[in-house]
């Protein structure tokens, strides 16, 4: 009996050990590169560009800027595309064959490795559509990435409609609205709290990503900001690794600082999706 | 009809016109977004095209025998089998699913079983923003800390890329995909089971690990598939802590290369587009897809037989 009741008590412990190890790890991790990062962190680093011969005053900023771009074009691209795919399976699809294959199809899609992202980019917007895209310009890079978040945008959207109750669709019909218009009235509101947090989160992975943009051809170099949809770019993730692959101090600091920054992004981005949909919850209920 | 009755003649047009605008409004709309819907059956065609006509080229240039069953991967010699560089995949994986299994799984009976309703809003957002870690940050992780102290502590002749501390981080990283799927699948196991073996004096314990994660399995085992698939296609880590030098039944304390890395290596560096080294990536890619691909369809096929059952 008291074994049983030991037992009892030491697998609480471990479920709780457990639950708490990726905490820990957290920790541990914003801890060390806080403390690497720290003699590179200014508002210089913030400003400057990465350079070779005088490491120690290089910078962030043509990685930073390129970020920026990504995120705003792979926004632009990823969100009405991945809204208008959600609303069409979960308010018009029939359960057709053609349509159960692209939920299969979806959900496959969410699993293919980023890397693979990365070739098909390769293989069509840098050689086949480079007329158009400029070849390995920061629109091939935020293409790619679109079709990388598409799916994770699509369930969470899809997911946000489900939840809302047939009445409310039952009453935009009951008073002669069409369908579309009682999406875009009702429908597309109620549920933009919750595909913001699916958004958000899909959109903090696709600036994290760095194996499919050094497949499209991301600058690890250069010496311009990026201006224009067509221009090349930098960004940060490629930017921190390019830092941890060279052996100097002086670049692991860098690349450190530079995780920091990313780090503050993701945070600050995370906090949102997570206040967005606890303000969510609160209202649903 | 009974509009029409009432209305003058004029006003009924009008709102026939309106009718039938709205109508093709309508088609439009349906036919944008179902535009939309399709667009994910063209990136799978676009994926398959693009990797399978690579691959077909680097397959008139290579044998496709020697490709699975060479264990010597030297691109600059000419040698193409892919065994060494799945073998560092796997090593990697094995690692990552050795942590990932246990602690995704624990984590996921302490939030569906332990924790109170409070705990379990911190914990949640604290494993997504574990999830959503850049993986160039856990490479960094894994070979700035991880690798050294495993080096000063039980590892002393460890090297500095190494696959237990790739494979070690990797597992960390995986582990909210395992919690999370896993504590829907225990979630969903019916509260009469739980209060059934409580009433027959079982300890919580016991309800836990005799009833409710048998009962969850083939969603505990849908979990793990996932994780494992996204620990074969993780790259950044594999490539920064677990080096670049193909190394066939290497130790787990040496170098070794995942195929994902190799991939990195031939993109970052200035290989020639029409050479056979390029074209080698697309065939790594496309056995990374296959394995990939059919390690989701058998979760994919788990998941649905729970949520069947309940």
């Amino acid at each position: 009996m008291s074994t049983r009741y030991g037992l009892d008590r030491a697998f609480t412990v471990l479920v709780t050990a457990a639950a708490l190890i990726g905490i820990v790890v957290l920790a541990l991790l914003l801890f060390d590169v806080i403390r690497d990062g720290s003699t590179m962190l200014s508002t210089r680093f913030l400003t400057s560009f990465p350079s070779q011969i005088f490491p120690a005053n290089g910078g962030i900023y043509p990685a930073l800027v390129g970020s920026v771009w990504l995120l705003g074009l792979t926004a632009l691209i990823s969100v009405p595309l991945g809204l208008g795919a959600a609303v069409y399976l979960q308010e018009y699809a029939e359960d057709t064959r053609l349509n159960r294959v692209i939920e299969v199809n979806i959900s496959n899609l969410a699993g293919v490795p980023s890397i693979i992202y990365g070739l098909l980019g390769l293989g069509i917007f840098v050689q086949l559509l480079a007329p158009v895209t400029g070849g390995g310009s920061v629109l091939t890079g935020a293409l790619t990435l679109s079709l990388l978040i598409l799916p994770i945008i699509i369930v969470a959207t899809r997911e946000a409609l489900r939840a809302i109750p047939a009445s409310i669709r039952e009453g935009g019909y009951a008073l002669g609205a069409t369908r579309w218009e009682v999406i875009r009235s009702h429908l597309l509101p109620m549920a933009l709290p919750g595909a913001l947090t699916g958004i958000i989160l899909a959109l903090s992975r696709a600036i994290g990503e760095a194996a499919p943009i050094l497949v499209v051809g991301v600058s690890l170099y250069q010496t311009y900001v990026t201006r224009s949809p067509f221009d090349g770019y930098m960004a940060l993730p490629t930017q921190i690794y390019d830092w941890i692959s060279r052996p100097q101090q002086v670049f692991q600091d860098s690349a450190a600082a530079g995780i920091v920054v990313a780090m503050g992004v993701l945070l600050l981005a995370n906090s949102l999706a997570i206040w967005l949909r606890n303000r969510y919850q609160k209202h649903s209920r | 009809m009974t509009i029409e009755a009432g209305g003058t003649r004029s006003g009924d047009d009008a709102w026939r016109r309106n009718s039938r605008a709205r109508e093709v409004r309508e088609r439009v709309i349906k036919l944008l977004l179902s535009a939309c819907a399709y667009l994910s059956i063209l990136t799978t065609f676009g994926i398959v095209a693009v990797l399978f006509e690579e691959t077909v080229r680097f397959f008139l240039d290579v044998s496709i025998v020697e490709f699975l069953t060479s264990t010597r991967w030297a691109p600059p010699q000419g040698d193409f089998g892919i065994l060494p560089l799945v073998y560092g995949t796997l090593v990697a994986t094995a690692i990552a699913t050795a942590v990932a299994l246990p602690v995704g799984l624990l984590t996921a009976i302490y939030l569906s079983e332990y924790a109170a309703a409070s705990l379990r809003r911190w914990l949640k957002p604290v494993l997504e923003i574990l999830a959503g870690v850049p993986t160039v940050v856990y490479g960094y992780f894994a070979l700035t800390f991880i690798t050294p102290f495993f080096r000063e502590s039980i590892f002393p002749g460890i090297e500095s890329f190494n696959a237990v501390a790739a494979g070690l981080i990797m597992g960390v990283m995986i582990i909210p995909t395992v919690a999370s799927v896993s504590e829907d699948a225990v979630y969903a196991v019916p509260r009469s089971l739980r209060e059934g073996a409580y009433a027959l004096g079982a300890t919580r314990r016991e309800t836990a690990m005799k009833i409710v994660v048998p009962a969850a399995l083939s969603g505990i085992v849908a979990a793990v598939i996932l994780g494992v698939s996204r620990a074969i296609g993780e790259t950044m880590i594999v490539t920064i802590a677990m080096g670049s030098q193909a190394n066939w039944l290497g130790s787990p304390l040496e170098g070794m290369q995942a195929m994902t890395a190799y991939i990195v290596q031939v993109v970052g560096g200035e290989t020639p587009r029409e050479s056979i080294t390029f074209k080698s990536i697309f065939a790594v890619g496309s056995a990374l897809f296959l394995i990939t691909l059919v390690l989701n369809l058998v979760s994919y096929w788990f998941v649905r037989r729970f949520r069947e059952i309940y």
